[in-house]
């Protein structure tokens, strides 16, 4: 099953590393990560995607705790919570297909940011579905460059992963 | 306060910590903390011949004192020697700090001479690693670098030092630090009171009960509680390899140890079992054989230090995250209150099935008129030292050889790589016990593979006065891949054969030492008597075994617990 794990990791040099090292040297899959500095300056938050049976998420989160830099962590699957990741998608759009582009654009609620005469650029906010779902709903053929920014998360209601 | 550059700040720490000896070598990123050494006598520097064998000294005198071991090394490949060491500690929760040198800060990430990236490269094989960005931090580094390596689940912890962190003419106020604050670093302190209730119901009302300790109890300093604990209820007892000493083997409720090359006894017993208590050990591949497999009766329970080992491999039904010698404490303490017992008409009848499995088998082996069986080395070993040797040992037959015919009744003494497998390891291992064990019996027992590892340290055993005696099992053969190929390759023996082996005697000559060749069975004890008469030298002994022996009971792979061979015809 897919998961989302957040983790508040010290901010330092190295830290990282031990991270990403961790999950290839365990052989445990990272589908996306995300990365930052919170508003406690000492303090990184850190999103992983991952996925696998419930055996190996209690693996990945025990292991993940041994980190000594890691101060806590969260799996946001566990409970309700929101998820969201960026896309910047740059379409080919001429013609007939600058409006059709448009209407797409705003079924999903995003944004054009950039235009040329030939060229869209799309700013799309959501979860990985959604963002899924308009590349889908362009097509392929018209996309002509994808950047997205690996999921974020953070749970619903009163729950806060802090110190 | 006082002002101290680098260098000496670093060597301050370490007597501060405590610290006796640190095994090294030097190289041009740590002369600066070399020349601090040179200017105290505190610590006490072993200089070794080969980086990998400091950091095994270290481990020797780790896992026979209980305190951490302190390497010191120099940048790029000074460093990289020691990854061997440090992997090998770190698969068995050895305590150690390693303090490397390292090339200047303004260097770092332009290939400097010697620059390797030892933070990057020791990663995975650390419990942490840690780098000093300022000269300031160093008496705190230090500290938390012991205590993090010491602590938990211990383990080796590397220290990288760049050369202008040690700059002598800079200088700043020296205090070591009391307490280590670290928000994100604390491990248990006693386990969950309703789990350990819990466990001892489970543990009362058991029928085919056993007891499975590992390394944890040595290193969590439990065997006082656990053969309190054991004695007291009258159960059946195994250990891993890596707890070998952790309960009396000489005890009647000892099975001995189990797994792959464990005794019959102990591995139908687990097998059998509708309870495993099992306490410090991580249910390993050269224990468990195929998980699936595994004791499909039992209920587990799993106490450990360490909440990644429990049910890594092997659902636990009650795990108990806890130091291992509180919580067998707690367990005892209830077990003495217990209105219930344990059911005595059971506990006899799994006895008596215990011990007919004991007298199947019994660890039998051939003897022959006038080859020398290895097993036989060490039965007469373990009687001439009255089983109270230190032994180290190196990876393949002999080792197995050791650890099933040596007797050891108490923790510490038995010491080898069970995690990593680590041929090489014996020889450094068997230093750093002998350095501050010197009125102490320290054996090496080895094989002509392994020993040829790390043979340059004969040389550091004269320059420091270490009579060792090295005991080879020269069975002309890396013997137990030859035992592997016999059994799984039709005896197609592709390079485990050692040609060309070295007069071993004259070698040991040549070093400074005696050596005793022993070819013929009539020869043995005399000569290991006189062997072990020879209090102030190091002997190697190059002993002549049986070439074709191989290592039995071993499990059948991919089986379960109670498939096992028992000899080349033999299986159950
Ligand atoms: C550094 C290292 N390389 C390779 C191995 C694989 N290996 C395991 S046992 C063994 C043979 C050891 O030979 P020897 O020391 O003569 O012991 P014997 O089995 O003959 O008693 C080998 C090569 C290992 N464990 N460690
Ligand atoms: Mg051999």
């Amino acid at each position: 099953m897919r998961r989302i794990i957040s983790v508040l990791l010290e901010n330092e040099p190295g830290a990282l590393s031990r991270v990403v090292g961790l999950f290839s040297q365990r052989n445990y899959n990272i589908e996306t990560l995300t990365v930052a500095p919170t508003e406690d300056e000492t303090l990184s938050r850190l999103t992983v995607t991952t996925s696998g049976s419930d055996k190996v998420i209690e693996q990945i989160t025990k292991q993940l705790n041994k980190l000594i830099e890691v101060v806590k962590l969260v799996d946001l699957t566990e409970g309700a919570h929101i998820e969201r990741e960026l896309m910047l998608v740059k379409l080919k759009a001429t013609g007939s297909q600058r409006a059709e582009i448009k209407r797409t654009v705003d079924i999903f609620r995003g944004q054009i940011v950039d235009v040329t005469s030939s060229v869209y650029t799309v700013q799309l906010a959501g979860d990985s579905e959604k963002l899924d779902g308009f590349i889908q709903a362009v097509g392929t053929s018209g996309v002509l460059e994808v950047v997205r920014s690996g999921v974020s998360g953070i749970a619903r209601g009163e729950k806060v992963l802090s110190l | 306060m006082e002002l101290l550059s680098g260098a000496d700040m670093l060597i301050r720490s370490l007597q501060d910590e405590g610290i006796e000896y640190i095994y090294g070598y030097p190289g041009g990123a740590a002369l600066h903390i070399y020349d601090a050494l040179f200017r105290q006598d505190k610590v006490k520097h072993i200089l070794v011949r080969h980086e990998q064998a400091a950091v095994h000294m270290a481990d020797g005198y780790a896992r026979a004192t209980g305190k951490p071991g302190t390497v010191l090394v120099t940048s790029g490949p000074g460093a990289t020697n020691t990854i061997t060491g440090i992997a090998t500690a770190f698969m068995d929760s050895i305590p150690m700090v390693v303090l490397c040198g390292q090339v200047a800060s303004t260097l770092i990430g332009e290939d400097a001479f010697q620059e390797t990236d030892m933070m990057g490269v020791s990663r995975p094989v650390v419990k942490h690693n840690l780098s000093v960005r300022h000269p300031e931090e160093i008496p705190e580094i230090i500290r938390k670098a012991y205590y993090i390596a010491a602590t938990g689940r211990p383990g080796p912890v590397v220290v990288d030092i760049p050369k202008d962190m040690t700059t002598p003419n800079e200088r700043y106020e020296y205090a070591y630090p009391k307490k280590v604050k670290l928000r994100s670093y604390n491990p248990a302190i006693r386990g969950h009171a309703g789990q350990i209730k819990k466990a001892v119901d489970m543990l009362l009302a058991a029928k085919r009960p056993i007891i499975y300790a590992g390394g944890g109890v040595i290193l969590g300093k439990a065997s006082d509680q656990l053969t309190e604990l054991v004695r007291m209820i009258g159960y059946p007892i195994t250990n891993t390899i890596m707890g070998i000493g952790c309960y009396p083997a000489s005890d009647k409720q000892h099975l001995g140890w189990l797994g792959m090359h464990g005794t019959y006894e102990a591995n139908m017993a687990m097998h059998h079992s509708d309870l495993i208590l099992c306490v410090g050990a991580r249910f390993d591949d050269r224990v468990t054989n195929a998980t699936e497999k595994f004791c499909p009766g039992a209920r587990i329970i799993h106490i450990d230090i360490d909440p990644a080992s429990i049910s890594k491999t092997v659902d636990a039904d009650v795990p108990i995250v806890g130091p291992v010698d509180a919580v067998l404490k707690e367990m005892l303490s209830l077990v003495k209150e217990a209105k219930e017992k344990p059911d005595a008409d059971a506990i006899a009848s799994w006895w008596k099935q215990i011990d007919e499995w004991r007298a199947f088998h019994g660890m039998r082996y051939e003897t022959s008129p006038d080859v020398i069986k290895p097993q036989e080395v060490i039965e007469m070993l373990c009687r001439l030292t009255n089983g109270e040797a230190f032994v180290t040992s190196d990876v393949g037959q002999h080792q197995m050889f050791a650890a099933q015919y040596y007797k050891f009744d108490k923790p510490n003494r038995w010491i080898n790589s069970g995690g990593l497998g680590t041929m090489g390891f014996g020889l450094p291992a068997a230093m750093g016990v002998k350095l501050t064990h010197p009125d102490d019996e320290v054996l090496c027992i080895t094989g002509e593979g392994s020993i040829q590892m790390n043979i340059q340290e004969l040389s550091t055993c004269k320059q420091y006065n270490l009579p060792v005696k090295i005991i080879n099992l020269n069975n002309q053969a890396l013997g137990m891949v030859k035992q592997w190929q016999d059994m799984n390759y039709e005896s197609r023996h592709a390079e485990s054969y050692m040609e060309s082996l070295p007069d071993f005697i004259k070698l040991a000559e040549a070093y400074g030492h005696k050596g005793v060749r022993i070819e013929k069975k009539e020869d043995l004890e005399t000569k290991l008597k006189e062997v072990l008469a020879m209090k102030d030298d190091l002997v190697f002994v190059d002993i002549y075994v049986d070439r074709f022996e191989h290592v039995y009971p071993m499990q059948v792979a991919r089986g379960s617990m109670k498939d096992m061979w028992l000899s080349k015809t033999e299986r159950v």
